[in-house]
């Protein structure tokens, strides 16, 4: 069963929508730009969910790109030159905002990125139905985040039920 | 389910290219975590090189067909290269599978430090759910001054050789390895039966306070089996003082204080995304000889929560071992090797 289907637009003013639809979240501002990404389009897609934030084991967060961060490696590289940056350099993994998104939502299920050589719809479907061998996952969040600058990328995700 | 084995297995470490090697220098407390040589000669990175080594052992003799699936397991790839090539982990896994003959499409699993586990069990579901003959999941990380001095700059570095769950642990050291295992549903003599991933939910950079998502990788996969056939629990390890507590917890919390646990990280270092792998194919050797390996570097409990942390080499009891890794990201992973198989 397929629900809703959410993306952001390339270069869109990620602030704004934070500040329309959260407000009150001010960790957001300390994410990479592909963690706000995956953080808002996961607002998006249960912002309306009876029952939020009570954590729950039995929702994956499955996280796909071609680049994974590497957007902000390159910031993180930046500062190299100089003092590199602890706060820079925790964003350095494709998979820290499958984490961000677990810890806004409690979700204390399954959580991954992949990594991919371009956007392959049957390819993700078929990781996705796989990782519902997990005896405990129910659906999923998944996205496609390709984020290989700060100012373009490509950025949807829906929920998938097992 | 289908059941799902290991028919091959290949390693390129700092201590040699062989499992007999591999784990002879284990055995004898020898530990060496970087390259001497980091020459290329086949115009590869060093990175995608070595993983390519990897991949050629553990598929030896091996058939490719179309229905030959890689998985790649890493980190950061080629991140040395970072600004001067495409640093891709797609491209790097593609160049892999192009060289060892795969043709179908490279899936990279890069979740921070459990990746290797996430690759096998990627791997494990690609067999089970029928539409792969076999897959090859390599492992492997390169030493960068991106990584390293990353991690200086959290202060996880141990100015000394590490010490997994030694009182005056002081940090990890990092290691570089690549590390290749071929996953099948034909008989092996090693059967990789479960395994899982959960996160904590509680920080992206340090691990739970109480162990949450690692003590919930281990009741998953206790849920299958009899605690008195676990030989031992090959953890993490990697000598921060938050990362080896936090395993006592989740160790603790699962019922597993008394069986015998051991880290490897004092023998490679922390080789990241080659970790899971490289760890679970020396812990295999090891059993195969009937042994539990020495946790170098241990010398006096240093953990809040008992566990029974082999220091010396002990004789293996059991039926199969658990892998435990935790990472980055909240991730957790642990995967569950039975011994046996139909041989």
């Amino acid at each position: 069963m397929k629900m809703k289907e959410v993306s952001i637009p390339s270069g869109a003013n990620l602030t704004a929508i934070y500040r329309e639809l959260v407000g009150n979240y001010p960790k957001f501002f300390k994410m990479d730009t592909l963690s706000k990404l995956g953080f808002l389009l996961t607002e998006m897609l249960v912002g309306d969910d009876p029952g939020r934030f009570t954590p729950r084991e039995d929702r994956a967060v499955l996280v796909f790109s071609r680049n994974g961060c590497l957007a902000n490696d390159l910031n993180y590289a930046k500062s190299m030159e100089d003092f590199p940056s602890p706060a820079l350099f925790v964003y350095t993994l494709p998979n820290i905002v499958a984490g961000e998104i677990s810890i806004r939502n409690k979700y204390e299920g399954e959580t991954s990125a992949y990594v991919l050589e371009k956007y392959d719809r049957p390819l993700i479907d078929g990781i996705v139905r796989q990782a519902f061998q997990d005896r405990i996952t129910r659906d999923a969040i998944v996205a496609w985040i390709d984020c290989p600058s700060d100012t373009e990328w490509t950025a949807m995700a829906w929920i998938e039920t097992k | 389910m289908t059941k799902v084995y290991c028919i091959g297995e290949g390693l390129v470490t700092p201590l040699g290219s062989t499992v007999e090697a591999v784990l002879d220098a284990a055995r004898e407390g020898l530990s060496r975590r970087l390259f001497e040589k980091r020459g290329t000669l086949s115009g590869a990175s060093f990175f995608e090189e070595i993983a390519i080594e990897a991949a050629r052992k553990a598929t030896r003799g091996m058939e490719m067909t179309p229905r030959t699936g890689l998985v790649l397991s890493t980190t950061k790839g080629n991140v040395e290269h970072i600004g001067r090539a495409d640093i891709s982990l797609a491209a790097s896994a593609r160049n892999i599978a192009d060289a060892v003959g795969i043709t179908t499409s490279p899936i990279v699993v890069s979740n921070a430090c459990i990746s290797g586990i996430a690759a096998l069990l990627q791997g494990m579901r690609m067999i089970r759910s029928g539409e792969y003959d076999n897959v090859v999941v390599v492992g492997a990380e390169v030493h960068s001054d991106f990584v390293h001095s990353g991690f200086d700059c959290l202060k996880a570095l141990s100015p000394e050789p590490c010490r997994p769950f030694d009182k005056d642990r002081q940090g990890l050291n990092l290691g570089e390895a690549a590390a290749a295992i071929v996953l099948s549903a034909k008989a092996g003599p090693w059967e990789i039966s479960d395994g899982v991933i959960r996160n904590d939910a509680n920080h992206i950079s340090g691990p739970s306070r109480t162990g949450e998502g690692s003590y919930k990788c281990l009741r998953y996969v206790m849920d299958g089996i009899d605690k008195e056939d676990i030989a031992f629990v090959s953890v993490h390890g990697t000598a921060t003082p938050y990362n080896d507590e936090m395993e006592s917890i989740a160790l603790h919390r699962a019922g597993l204080s008394d069986v015998p646990i051991n880290a490897l990280k004092g023998v490679f270092g922390h080789t990241l995304g080659a970790a899971g792998i490289l760890e679970a194919i020396v812990s295999m050797a090891a059993f195969d000889k009937g042994i539990v390996l020495p946790t170098k570097g241990f010398h006096e409990m240093g953990v809040s929560y008992p566990v029974n942390v082999s220091a010396q080499e002990r004789p293996a009891k059991g039926k199969l071992f658990i892998k435990l890794l935790s990472g980055f990201g909240g991730v957790n992973g642990a995967m569950v090797f039975r011994k046996g198989g139909a041989l």
